[in-house]
């Protein structure tokens, strides 16, 4: 039965090693450990919380970033739309003007050409008419003579105008 | 072929192993009869009941081994009104052949001291072989756990290295797992004792599975003592609702109050004997097994027995780690819990 009574000392000693020890360990050992671990916690969680924020604001930027890619790209698609249309408008303009004035030039040409033939003709006609006179005329000198002198005589002006 | 060989070679060197932990053991327990029972004329008798009670109790001296230097003569102080106090060492009980012998007026009696002329016993203070493991174990704790906090300084703002990484997960087990659940917010504040608690009963059921070692945490005035600490510490810290509960039952008919009510004061008692026999009796209980178990060979005479009981001595040493930390798990976990049921508001009657 001396198991299970307790002995006085060791009580005694139990009690004024574990209160001392107790005392000891809280100065010197628990608190600066426990102070830490806290100290090391909230750092993590601080530490968590700001690479939350900041995967938070990478996303938000990124998204930024696309929304302003995605505008940029259609702002220079219409653009490109804008040019592509302006450029084809200038081009039928410069098409539709050189057809024009070719055409004016055509016409142009062909008024010269026929004022010219008429010309040319009017020209002709005179000759063929002041021709014909200075023959009715030289035919008529002849005639008074000689018919047959008068044919030559024609002839040779004929000729004559040939040989001119 | 060669595996079957290999295999074999293992074994007998299992074996020899064995026979080496027996024949140290043997020389470790078998004398213990002998320094009891010195009048007793055949010394070779074993009494196994007496050599294992020896073992896990207390003693005025250290037996460690056979031989002149094997046993540590521990210091005796006594007090006495008739006396006053006496230091002396307790190698003064002990004639030339180990035989008790008064010394100085006193007497020694199965571990208890005495006047030689009055009998009446005297108040002992002696530094008795557990009071030895008691400063051994504080000092452990106390050069171990400055080692991991001097850690904390060096390693601040950086990862936990060395002695501090291997108890920073025991002291979070112990603030997250055991603490903090039973307490409740006001934690801190009971945080080192709870600390202090543990690792103090866990280091002592430890050092207390060596050869040789004290039983310390498994004597009912070491394990009295913590639960009596414990128990003070939950009444000083009892609030109103905790002792409205006790005395006045709320919410319960006036009848049934007066029956609760000396349930609860009983009840205030039992908790800490409870955790005082629990430990007491857990880690008693694994060396009586263990030293038993190892008796077999004695108590048989046989090889082959101390052999077969070396295997499960093994299996039950591991088994007794496990309750080692056990049960400075449990002493823990009730603390906390008796010490939440006292701080915790009861809103809800």
């Amino acid at each position: 039965m001396e198991l299970l009574t307790p002995g006085t000392g060791l009580i005694i000693w139990q009690l004024i090693v574990f209160v001392g020890l107790f005392f000891l360990l809280s100065k010197l050992a628990w608190k600066p450990i426990i102070s830490s671990l806290k100290e090391r916690e909230t750092s993590i969680q601080e530490a968590l919380s700001t690479a939350e924020k900041a995967r938070l604001e990478m996303a938000q930027l990124k998204s930024d970033n696309e929304k302003l890619l995605k505008e940029a790209r259609e702002e220079r698609d219409v653009i490109l739309r804008q040019a592509r249309e302006a450029s084809n408008r200038l081009k039928e303009d410069a098409q539709l003007d050189a057809k024009k004035s070719a055409d004016k030039i055509i016409e142009e040409a062909r008024a010269a050409i026929n004022i010219e033939k008429q010309a040319a003709l009017k020209e002709v006609r005179t000759q063929v008419a002041l021709f014909s006179l200075e023959v009715a005329e030289k035919l008529m000198k002849k005639n008074l003579s000689d018919d047959k002198a008068q044919k030559e005589l024609v002839e040779s002006y004929v000729k004559e105008i040939k040989a001119n | 072929m060669s595996v079957s060989s290999s295999i074999l070679r293992r074994i007998s060197i299992l074996s020899l192993l064995f026979v080496l932990l027996f024949s140290g053991a043997k020389a470790q327990e078998e004398p213990m009869p002998e320094f009891n029972d010195h009048e007793s004329t055949d010394k070779k008798e074993f009494n196994a009941s007496e050599v294992i009670l020896h073992h896990v109790m207390d003693d005025h001296i250290w037996h460690l081994f056979d031989g002149h230097y094997g046993t540590i003569y521990l210091p005796v102080i006594v007090y006495s009104s008739e006396k006053g106090l006496d230091v002396f060492s307790s190698r003064n009980f002990y004639g030339e052949h180990h035989n008790v012998v008064e010394y100085n007026g006193y007497k020694l009696e199965h571990n208890h001291i005495y006047l030689a002329d009055s009998n009446k016993a005297v108040f002992d203070l002696s530094i008795t072989k557990n009071v030895a493991m008691l400063f051994i174990n504080a000092a452990l704790l106390v050069i171990v756990f400055l080692a991991v906090a001097k850690g904390y300084k060096k390693n601040k703002g950086k990862a936990p290295s060395g002695i501090q990484s291997f108890f920073e997960p025991i002291i979070l087990f112990v603030r997250d797992e055991v603490v903090k659940p039973n307490i409740g917010h006001h934690y801190e504040k009971f945080f080192p004792y709870l600390l202090t608690l543990f690792f103090f009963i866990l280091f002592g059921n430890l050092i207390g599975l060596l050869p040789g070692a004290g039983n310390l945490t498994g004597n009912i005035a070491v394990t009295l003592s913590l639960a009596l600490l414990t128990f003070i510490i939950t009444n000083v810290n009892g609030n109103k609702a905790y002792w409205s509960h006790i005395f006045w039952t709320p919410g319960v008919p006036l009848p049934l109050r007066l029956v609760i009510l000396p349930v609860e004061i009983i009840g205030i008692f039992t908790k800490p004997i409870s955790l005082t026999i629990r430990l007491f009796v857990a880690i008693t209980a694994g060396h009586i097994v263990l030293l038993s178990l190892i008796s077999l060979a004695f108590i048989f005479g046989s090889i082959w027995v101390g052999f077969g009981s070396s295997i499960i001595v093994l299996f039950i040493s591991l088994i007794e780690l496990l309750v080692a930390g056990i049960q400075a798990y449990v002493f823990t976990l009730f603390t906390s819990l008796y010490i939440g049921m006292a701080i915790a508001d009861h809103d809800h009657h």
